[in-house]
């Protein structure tokens, strides 16, 4: 199989006054297409950092980010757009909602740019939020928001899906709806899912488990037999 | 425009802060709005003036002599250069009106009989023309007529050659001749003490004595051809015929007037544009680079998601777009519109018959692209800022907020400041130049509210410093013929005159090296109480016993300095050729001119001193006596009454400069409320999370509201010296740009001007405090905590 992400003692480093933070101290790792990927770790053990270098929205330090065999790290910024309008559906911790739009609209921005994008309103009911979708972001809650966020990464069928705590803010229903619909795309489109959580037990869903400490990957466990999220604890 | 959803969301955002897009738009409108007025009305008056002189042959060069022979017409017009020459009989006379004390004085000039004159046309308002051979029909200047409410068919008392005369009005006609008609030794136009009248050549020819001679001459150049070189010729044609100098249309009187009034209007209109453009620009450029701040994590999520850089400039773009776009639509609209009826009105000022309108693309371009430039500076600016960095660090709440103990801090000046004034001193320093910007704007509003004001100011120092400290008479008169000083004694003698003195004015060219300048020497006794001579401290000043003192003004136009010699050359008389030092300068914000002492005048002409004018003080309760009693004085040619000059200044102008103020003034409280309201709002929607999270821990909206107004507050404190000086500034540079020969502007700014600016200045402040303060009371605090703006 081959990989969709191969990362070369990747490296992060922090200015905060006086203070250096070494966010991420050499990080070297595979990751093969097509797979369900779970980030775990401490608060502040460097997964966001890590996630935001290879979806293209920070820059390393040092090291290689290879996605297919090209070297984010050497190509320009234009083209890094690119990159991530084609490949990379983003979901982000702190959701990143236009304000002043409804919640297809919010879809329909990225939509709006890509090559073969669903349907906003068919990404939507992928997540269960049809009824909500004339809804504006300060009317939503904050799982709602959540979803919406799902939604418009999911909506342009990406290479690969970067969520950064996509349930954290979510009961155990919404919880399994949202993962389901992760999943989905991850069946249906080959999408390789790369996915930050606090909650363990969500481990259990993946290809492959990546244990980060201290700004290091300390583990990488592969299951070889994964639940369905109707079959996890939460 | 294709409904995308950046469009939808450029839309809702617009409506979302539609307050600041109002103050934004209205603020760009106004500095546009003022920049099409300003320029319009100038471009339009300045084409009515040349249309106008064009189609009544308005001529080129004038003179006036004695009396010459009809014969000398031909040789005039065979001069090179002149197209058209026209000659004509003037004469001067006194008017009896019935509505006036003091008599009027008139001028009577002839138009040939039977046929249009070739040169300086008349504009027939309403009656006819005098028919060939008429007697004692005249056509009166249109002025003239209207301040004493003639009707056609009523007749005028003139006193010709010492022989009252009813001449009967047929006609009311404007003249490119007369669009201001300023009487001998006036400064000032009067229409109902300065009559012009047009009669049959035949006629006048009669009553002036003039058979087959004349005594004025009108010429017509070719294009492109020396006025100095026809002057010459023309001067040494009439020389032996009591040829006075030919004169081009810049020394004619009344054109010189309505360049002058069009000089002011310009210096006025174009540096208030200027600066009113400056400071919309200024605000707009702040107002969108910290719209674009405050997006800035929704700027990161764009670029997250695989927006180009190029997409997300071209959507905040797309604000400067509709913004600049609203405001270019009311401000040429309302421009022009307000542009049209300026024009209208000074046209009516002028009596301009003709009225065009220009309005010049070019202007209205300039006004828009340098409003967009300023607002797509301010924008792609910030819109670089937040592309530039990565867009995981842009969706981060701009918050490393490295905040340190402030200058005062460190002085342990803290020990004396609640918790709350810390954390507005340390907001302070932290950004100290945004607050810089903030201070700026606000200064700047404060700034052009003086600047408006100040000239109502200085209009009346003006008028304080030329008619309480220089020109104190009553009345002055001035005499047919240089008279002895016994005359002086008559005068007295009536009753109600309190004071008389002497005065003689001469006409003279002052020449210092090349420069040449024509002016008047004005001879007062020494110790003069009634006329006085003022040094640059405002303090009378005792005219020397040799040599002369000469307007400061003069003095740098000749550039002479005290100690140098002029030489002067008399314009009358004995024409002779002088060499006077100047002894001291004096300081006069109205007219140019030089003066000396009596006797010294009467030594250098060499004769007894004689005087051609006397100062009065008048008994308040005799004065229409007085005016009777000189009334029945044919030798007395001209009369000026203080007061009278004083309020036609004044009117002139409250009608002129004063109007173009006000609209400045309008301008100027509409642009510092959108300065001082969008400086107040941007501050909310900068800390508006920041205070709900406050609020969210317990402080009380008062506590909340501290913290916001006690930052804005103290940038308003600030403001108020740093505007003031800003306002002198500009009030300077127009100083320079308004000097003319007519009258210079009196820097002076009343304590009342300094206080009114201020205060509508923190009227605007206190109400745009409201209003956002209102808005704190709308912050959602659970929307806020979400992030949500
Ligand atoms: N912009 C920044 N400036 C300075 N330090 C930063 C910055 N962003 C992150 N860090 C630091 O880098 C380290 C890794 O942060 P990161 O956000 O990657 O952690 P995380 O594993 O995602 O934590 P959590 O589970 O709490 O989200 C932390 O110590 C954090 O304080
Ligand atoms: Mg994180």
């Amino acid at each position: 199989m081959d990989n969709c992400f191969e990362i070369k003692d990747l490296r992060k480093v922090y200015f905060s006054g006086e203070n250096e933070i070494n966010a991420l101290r050499s990080v070297n790792l595979n990751i093969p297409s097509g797979e369900v990927v779970v980030l775990l770790g401490a608060s502040g053990s460097g997964k966001s950092t890590f996630l935001n270098i290879i979806g293209g929205i920070d820059q390393p330090s040092s090291g290689h980010v290879l996605f297919k065999g090209k070297d984010l790290s050497i190509i320009s910024a234009s083209d890094l757009t690119l990159f991530r309008r084609k490949n990379i559906g983003f979901v982000f911790q702190s959701y990143n909602l236009v304000p002043s739009l409804t919640a297809i609209e919010n879809v329909a921005l990225v939509t709006e740019i890509c090559d073969h994008p669903m349907e906003p309103i068919k990404a939507l009911e992928a997540i269960g939020l049809t009824e909500r979708a004339n809804h504006f972001p300060s009317q939503l809650s904050g799982g709602e928001q959540q979803r919406v966020a799902i939604a418009r990464a999911i909506a342009k069928r990406p290479e690969v899906l970067l969520c950064d705590e996509p349930t954290g803010a979510l009961d155990s229903e919404t919880g399994s709806i949202v993962l389901q619909a992760l999943l989905d795309v991850n069946i249906e489109f080959n999408t390789t899912c790369i996915i930050i959580t606090h909650n363990a037990s969500i481990a259990d869903l993946a290809h492959r488990v990546i244990h980060f400490v201290d700004g290091q990957v300390s583990r990488v466990e592969v299951n070889a037999r994964r639940k369905t999220p109707e079959q996890i604890n939460w | 425009m294709i409904v995308t959803p950046l469009n939808r969301k450029l839309t809702r955002d617009l409506w979302n802060i539609k307050g600041l897009v109002i103050a934004i738009v209205l603020v760009m409108a106004a500095g546009i709005a003022i920049f099409v007025i300003m320029f319009g009305v100038l471009d339009s008056l300045r084409l009515t003036q040349s249309t106008y002189y064009d189609r009544y042959q308005f001529g080129d060069v004038f003179a006036s002599l004695k009396r010459a022979p009809n014969s000398l017409e031909s040789r005039i017009a065979n001069i090179k250069g002149v197209s058209v020459s026209e000659v004509r009989v003037t004469f001067g006379v006194t008017l009896q009106m019935p509505s006036l004390d003091e008599p009027a004085v008139g001028k009577m000039i002839s138009i040939p009989d039977g046929k249009e004159p070739r040169l300086n046309q008349l504009y027939l308002r309403s009656g006819r023309m005098v028919y060939p051979n008429e007697t004692n029909a005249i056509v009166v200047d249109e002025n003239f007529f209207n301040a004493h409410e003639l009707v056609l068919g009523d007749k005028v008392m003139v006193v010709m050659n010492g022989r009252l005369r009813p001449l009967r009005v047929v006609g009311v006609a404007l003249s490119p001749e007369y669009v201001y008609s300023v009487a001998p030794g006036a400064i000032m136009p009067d229409a109902r003490r300065y009559a012009i009248m047009w009669t049959s050549r035949h006629q006048l020819e009669a009553a002036a004595n003039m058979k087959g001679a004349f005594n004025d001459v009108s010429l017509k150049l070719n294009r492109g051809v020396c006025v100095a070189d026809v002057k010459q010729s023309l001067d040494l044609l009439l020389e032996p015929y009591g040829g006075k100098n030919a004169y081009g249309r810049d020394e004619q009187l009344s054109n010189f007037f309505v360049d002058n009034e069009l000089m002011q209007l310009e210096s006025m209109g174009v540096i208030a544009p200027f600066v009113f453009l400056a400071v919309a620009a200024f605000l707009v450029n702040i107002v969108m680079s910290r719209q674009v701040a405050v997006q800035r994590e929704q700027i990161g999520m764009l670029k997250a998601v695989g927006y180009s850089d190029k997409a997300i400039a071209f959507h905040f773009l797309q604000w400067v777009y509709i913004l600049v776009f609203f405001a270019s639509i009311i401000g040429l609209g309302l421009g022009s519109w307000m542009a049209m009826g300026m024009t209208k009105m000074y046209a009516e000022f002028f009596h301009f018959p003709i009225l065009k309108y220009h309005f010049s693309v070019e202007v209205m371009i300039f006004a828009v692209a340098s409003c967009s430039a300023a607002a797509m500076l301010g924008t792609l600016f910030s819109i670089r800022k937040a592309v530039n960095l990565p867009p995981a660090e842009a969706m981060r709440p701009e918050s490393p907020e490295v905040f340190k103990r402030t200058l005062l801090e460190k002085m342990g000046f803290h020990r004396h400041l609640s918790f709350l004034s810390r954390i507005i001193l340390r907001q302070i320093e932290r950004r100290p130049l945004r607050v810089l910007l903030s201070i700026t704007g606000m200064a700047l509003a404060l700034a052009i509210l003086i600047f408006s004001y100040f000239m109502e100011d200085s209009m009346s120092y003006l008028m304080d410093v030329q008619y309480d400290l220089i020109q104190r008479e009553d009345v002055n008169i001035a005499f047919a013929e240089p008279q002895s000083k016994t005359v002086l004694e008559s005068v007295k003698a009536i009753p109600g005159v309190m004071a008389v003195e002497p005065m003689r004015t001469v006409p003279v060219r002052l020449t210092s090296g090349h420069i040449n300048k024509n002016v008047a020497i004005t001879a007062l006794q020494s110790g003069s109480d009634l006329r006085r001579v003022i040094n640059q401290q405002l303090r009378a000043e005792v005219l020397p016993d040799q040599g002369m003192v000469i307007n400061e003004r003069l003095a740098g136009l000749l550039n002479v300095n005290i100690g140098d010699a002029l030489q002067v050359h008399l314009l009358e008389g004995s024409q002779t050729t002088l060499s006077i030092p100047v002894v001291a300068l004096t300081k006069e914000y109205i007219g140019m001119g030089g003066y000396m002492e009596l006797h010294v005048l009467s030594q250098l002409l060499d004769q007894p001193p004689k005087l051609n004018g006397a100062l009065i003080r008048l008994d308040d309760n005799h004065s229409a006596r007085v005016f009777q009693e000189i009334k029945r004085h044919p030798e007395i040619i001209g009369m000026n009454i203080t007061s009278v000059l004083r309020q036609i200044f004044m009117d002139i102008m409250a009608e002129n400069i004063l109007k173009m103020v006000s609209i400045n003034i309008l301008f100027a409280s509409l642009i510092s409320f959108g300065v001082i309201y969008n400086t107040a709002r941007i501050a909310l929607s900068e800390r508006g999370r920041e205070l709900a999270s406050l609020r969210v821990l317990g402080l009380t909206r008062k506590e909340v509201s501290y913290l916001l107004f006690g930052e804005l507050g103290l940038v308003t404190l600030l403001a108020i010296p740093l505007g003031i000086y800003l306002g002198f500034l500009m009030i300077d540079a127009m100083a320079v740009s308004l000097d003319s020969e007519l009258y210079r502007i009196p820097t002076y700014v009343s304590n009342q001007t300094l206080g009114l600016s201020t205060v509508i200045m923190l009227v605007c402040s206190l109400l745009s405090f409201y209003l956002v303060w209102y808005q704190v009371e709308k912050i959602d605090l659970v929307s806020a905590q979400k992030g949500v703006e």
